[in-house]
């Protein structure tokens, strides 16, 4: 529909109509053939029963719903697919280590030597390097160092981190909600209302929406830090649903006519139930990969934003701010900078390949070679 | 095309008016004022500043004469800057930021392209994933740790460049900033022009061109590029977006006089006039680009109907 109107990068439905390629295996990383795609395989499994469909298509029923005896279904073959991904799965890896570090890192750092991220060891308010006794000689107490006010940097920066991940994940489950509603709406009604829903979101995408984020911060925020927190995660939430919703869109158009949703609709099922329940649940794919992709994104905009004293405010601290304190004293405490930055960087990095490894493992038709 | 030019012209304008009335919508929502500090003003201080800036018509009658100041192309004075217009601010802080962001897409482009092209040639070879993993680096690396550890290496390790301050438009201080703030460009072009020219290096008319008998550099350059940088032209709208916010960011850090510190700077001290400029300026400027973008598109690809 609106493809029509505005010219555009042929998409991702209108490429790869051949999902066995030109017949060029050599040319699929690592020798793995490509797979037919998600939405024709998942179609002849399910289509039958409505009912098994919301089943067989949702991550949380993984492996206990599915009828074992067929051997492989669509998740478990993904999951194999990317567990053959090393640089995915070394992403996992390092993703899983950063949650786990940064939800209990904070509690042990506290336990072992009493230091939390807003804690000032009294009579020593100064930065010492990493390693460093006050009287400079080796020590193990700050692994990180401690910042201008003689805070613990590794408390800080797991504090932060807990921050950073946080608004990353809450951000994008927000942008999931208004981008799946806004698509799957979209894309199962047609027509008019199709017509008006994208374009709106075309015209969204056109505006620099950073800068009235940026409005929006500074004028409504300073009012405490908790609400600061709030308020990040709904503006970063609200700006970012729009490609999320131009992908649903896409996959809901091509499940809709699928003889499930058919026989759905010949039962008598409601529109919002046959959206919700036996759609949408098909379409979680794709979703899940652009929201994996999602948090890195937005957790870099949080990191943006905190970098220029509008986002988290003290006591709190995220990488981003955490970034902002180190580069004011970078020529004599480097440390304070290099640690949240690059643990940031890695968190990001890391995210990123996941993403990239599930897009490839789930979505074979998304593919870019 | 004509029809169409017009027609995303007709778009353009009401959409710079919606965007500015929302952040005029949201500075007069926010509690607070511009002229509020920690003292307490005197009522009758305050009354002569409410009077004088007309805080207290109806939200009508301020709606109307902002607007009328917008399409007469005339901001009216900062109030922060009290002897300079908006449109002086503008003047001076547009070229700075200009150049340094024209500056940094130029050189990503220069070799985004080149190594996007490389790894698709030599696919799933060591330069490929060289190229990739470098790429993903500077899609992951903030600017923020990158630009201050480029400080550190080449201002007050090696004492190369300066590490900040504005020096003009060719000057050895736009060096680090062009850097910091064209890595991430560099890496999302690298990403693109790949799997742009993967998917045009298997199809139909390169294999023609192959099988005429072109060296593999005429096919690559002539036939093959043309078709894999479609997917980096689209991508110059949306890069335009990116350099607002990376220059932000890039000139608190280098402390440039550019549009970015102006930015924040007119948001801090609730510089309601400035705001809306600045606003108005860059609103104008992607819309325009992302409609210019649209029509080399079907230039460049006569796939493309309107």
């Amino acid at each position: 529909m609106s493809d029509e109107r505005t010219p555009q990068v042929p998409t991702e439905e209108g490429r790869g109509q051949d999902p066995w390629g030109a017949g060029e295996p050599a040319l699929t990383p690592r020798g793995t053939p490509q797979r037919p795609p998600v939405s024709a395989r998942r179609g002849d499994e399910i289509h039958a029963f409505p009912e098994t469909a919301v089943g067989e298509g949702d991550v949380r029923t993984e492996g206990s719903t599915a009828a074992p005896a067929r051997g492989t279904s669509l998740w478990r073959d993904a999951w194999k697919r990317l567990l053959k991904n090393r640089l995915a799965v070394f992403g996992m890896f390092v993703v899983a280590f950063i949650a786990v570090a940064v939800i209990v890192g904070p509690w042990v750092i506290k336990a072992a030597t009493g230091f939390t991220y807003d804690y000032q060891p009294p009579g020593r308010q100064q930065s010492y390097p990493p390693f460093t006794a006050p009287d400079g000689s080796f020590s193990w107490t700050h692994p990180m160092g401690t910042d201008a006010a003689g805070r613990d940097m590794l408390a800080r920066v797991l504090q932060g981190g807990r921050i950073s991940l946080m608004v990353g994940v809450i951000s994008t489950f927000v942008s999931i909600l208004i981008g799946l509603t806004w698509g799957a709406t979209a894309g199962y009604l047609g027509g008019k209302v199709d017509d008006l829903l994208m374009r709106i979101v075309d015209v969204l995408y056109a505006i620099p929406y950073m800068m009235i984020v940026i409005v929006l911060l500074a004028f409504f925020g300073g009012r405490g830090p908790l609400q600061q927190i709030f308020l990040l995660f709904t503006a970063l939430g609200a700006v970012s649903w729009l490609t999320m919703a131009r992908i649903v869109r896409g996959q809901v158009i091509s499940l809709k006519n699928q003889e499930y949703v058919l026989a759905a609709r010949a039962t008598g099922v409601s529109t919002p139930k046959i959206i919700f329940r036996h759609i949408v649940p098909n379409a979680l794919g794709p979703v899940i990969v652009y929201a994996t992709l999602t948090i890195p994104s937005v957790m870099l905009q949080e990191a943006f934003l905190s970098f220029l004293g509008l986002g988290v405010q003290a006591p709190y601290a995220s990488w981003g701010s955490l970034a902002q304190e180190g580069i004011q004293n970078i020529a004599v405490f480097p440390w304070q900078l290099i640690f949240p930055g690059v643990t940031m960087a890695l968190t990001l990095f890391s995210l990123n390949f996941l993403g990239d490894g599930l897009r490839d493992a789930l979505d074979p038709q998304m593919r870019k070679f | 095309m004509f029809r169409f030019i017009v027609r995303r012209l007709l778009v353009t304008l009401p959409m710079v008016l919606i965007v500015i009335t929302l952040t005029w919508a949201l500075i007069r929502l926010a509690p607070g004022n511009f002229y509020a500090s920690e003292r307490k003003l005197p009522a009758a201080i305050e009354k002569n500043i409410r009077a004088k800036y007309g805080l207290d018509d109806p939200w009508y009658v301020q709606y109307r004469k902002v607007m009328l100041n917008i399409l007469s192309l005339d901001f009216g004075n900062s109030l922060r800057y009290e002897t300079e217009t908006v449109n002086d601010v503008l003047r001076r802080t547009v070229p700075v930021s200009a150049a340094v962001g024209t500056c940094a897409y130029l050189l990503a482009l220069l070799v985004g392209t080149t190594m996007g092209t490389l790894a698709a040639l030599k696919q799933n070879s060591k330069t490929d994933y060289a190229a990739m993993g470098l790429s993903m680096l500077g899609i992951s690396m903030p600017n923020f740790v990158l630009g201050p550890i480029l400080v550190l290496i080449f201002s007050l390790s090696l004492y190369w460049l300066p590490p900040a301050r504005w020096g003009g438009f060719p000057s050895w201080n736009m060096v680090l900033p062009v850097l910091t703030l064209s890595a991430i460009y560099m890496a999302y072009i690298a990403r693109l022009t790949r799997a742009g020219m993967l998917e045009v290096l298997r199809s139909d008319y390169i294999r023609t061109a192959r099988a005429k008998g072109l060296t593999e550099r005429q096919v690559v350059m002539r036939h093959a590029l043309r078709g894999g940088l479609l997917p980096v032209v689209s991508f110059t709208g949306p890069a335009l977006a990116i350099l607002i916010t990376g220059t932000v960011v890039v000139e608190r850090i280098f402390a440039l006089p550019g549009l970015g510190t102006y930015f924040i700077n007119a948001n801090l001290n609730r510089d309601e006039p400035l705001i809306l400029g600045i606003v108005a300026f860059t609103s104008v400027l992607v819309l325009v680009f992302n409609l210019l973008v649209d029509i080399a598109y079907g230039f460049i690809d006569p796939r493309i109907r309107y």
